[in-house]
């Protein structure tokens, strides 16, 4: 009995080893290029293997909001972080085309005071 | 000629109402002069800003969208910049985004109404159809 569970025990460490290597390996080609095939990607995400934890989508791409106007803060105020940042695509998930207009409009929003440059600084 | 603008100022927050009235007054009468045409004059009230800008917490912002060459911006400019009262101004030019929203909204209803159809090739004709579109705005 005992040796059984000493086989399973010993079965179970090098098994969880390699996986608590494996997130951290993936971390960096996971940020560089996977954040890039966002709605594509759950799909191959989900297969099984832990590549990347969070399968987030572009959040324009889904919703299908194609006009990102500086205008509208309250929408471009989600991307910005606390002190006032734009926040990086591989946290948001926005794919790259959106990304771009979005830091635009941000930057629009910024030039008519309607988006702080920086603040509440952290 | 046909180029749309957006141009959106603020102006100070202790301006009275016909204040406000006559210095569009000013700006309206002159876009014609310059060979435009206003399309909308929006007041969106007063609002906080992001920061301070010349020691003011608030401001009277003022949307208008006018449509014409680049001269008429400049001229507008010029006068937003002498005007005491705008603290801050924004020009965007918007008939490139335009176009492409309109597009992007005449192919989601031309899709739409294919779909209420019973029709095969349709969906195929129009997934095709993005990537033609897509193309000519990235190149814009």
């Amino acid at each position: 009995m005992s040796e059984e569970t000493k086989e399973v025990a010993v079965a179970a460490t090098p098994t969880a080893r390699p996986e608590g290597g494996r997130p951290e390996r993936s971390g960096g080609p996971r940020f560089g290029g996977r954040p890039g095939g966002g709605p594509g990607g759950p799909r191959e995400g989900g297969g099984g293997r832990k590549f990347f934890r969070r399968k987030k989508v572009c959040k324009f791409c889904t919703e299908r909001i194609e006009d990102i106007n500086y205008k509208d803060y309250r929408l471009l105020g989600q991307f910005v972080a606390e002190n006032g940042k734009i926040v990086p695509r591989r946290l948001t998930g926005v794919c790259s085309p959106h990304q771009h207009r979005l830091a635009t409009a941000i930057k629009q929003a910024r030039n008519i005071a309607l988006l702080p440059f920086a603040g509440k600084t952290n | 000629m046909n180029r749309n603008y957006e141009l959106m100022f603020i102006v100070r927050p202790d301006m009275t109402d016909e204040d406000l009235g006559k210095l569009i007054a000013t700006l309206e009468a002159a876009v014609p002069a310059a060979g435009g045409t206003v399309q909308k004059i929006e007041r969106m009230g007063k609002r906080r800003l992001a920061y301070q800008v010349k020691k003011f917490h608030d401001g009277l912002f003022v949307l208008m969208m006018l449509e014409g060459g680049g001269a008429v911006i400049h001229e507008l400019e010029r006068r937003l910049r002498v005007t005491e009262q705008v603290i801050k101004f924004l020009t965007v030019r918007v008939d490139e985004t335009q176009k492409r929203l309109d597009k992007i909204k005449k192919l989601r209803d031309s899709r739409k109404k294919v779909s209420a159809m019973p029709a095969a090739a349709a969906p195929v004709a129009a997934e095709a159809a993005p990537v033609v579109v897509e193309a000519p705005a990235a190149q814009a």
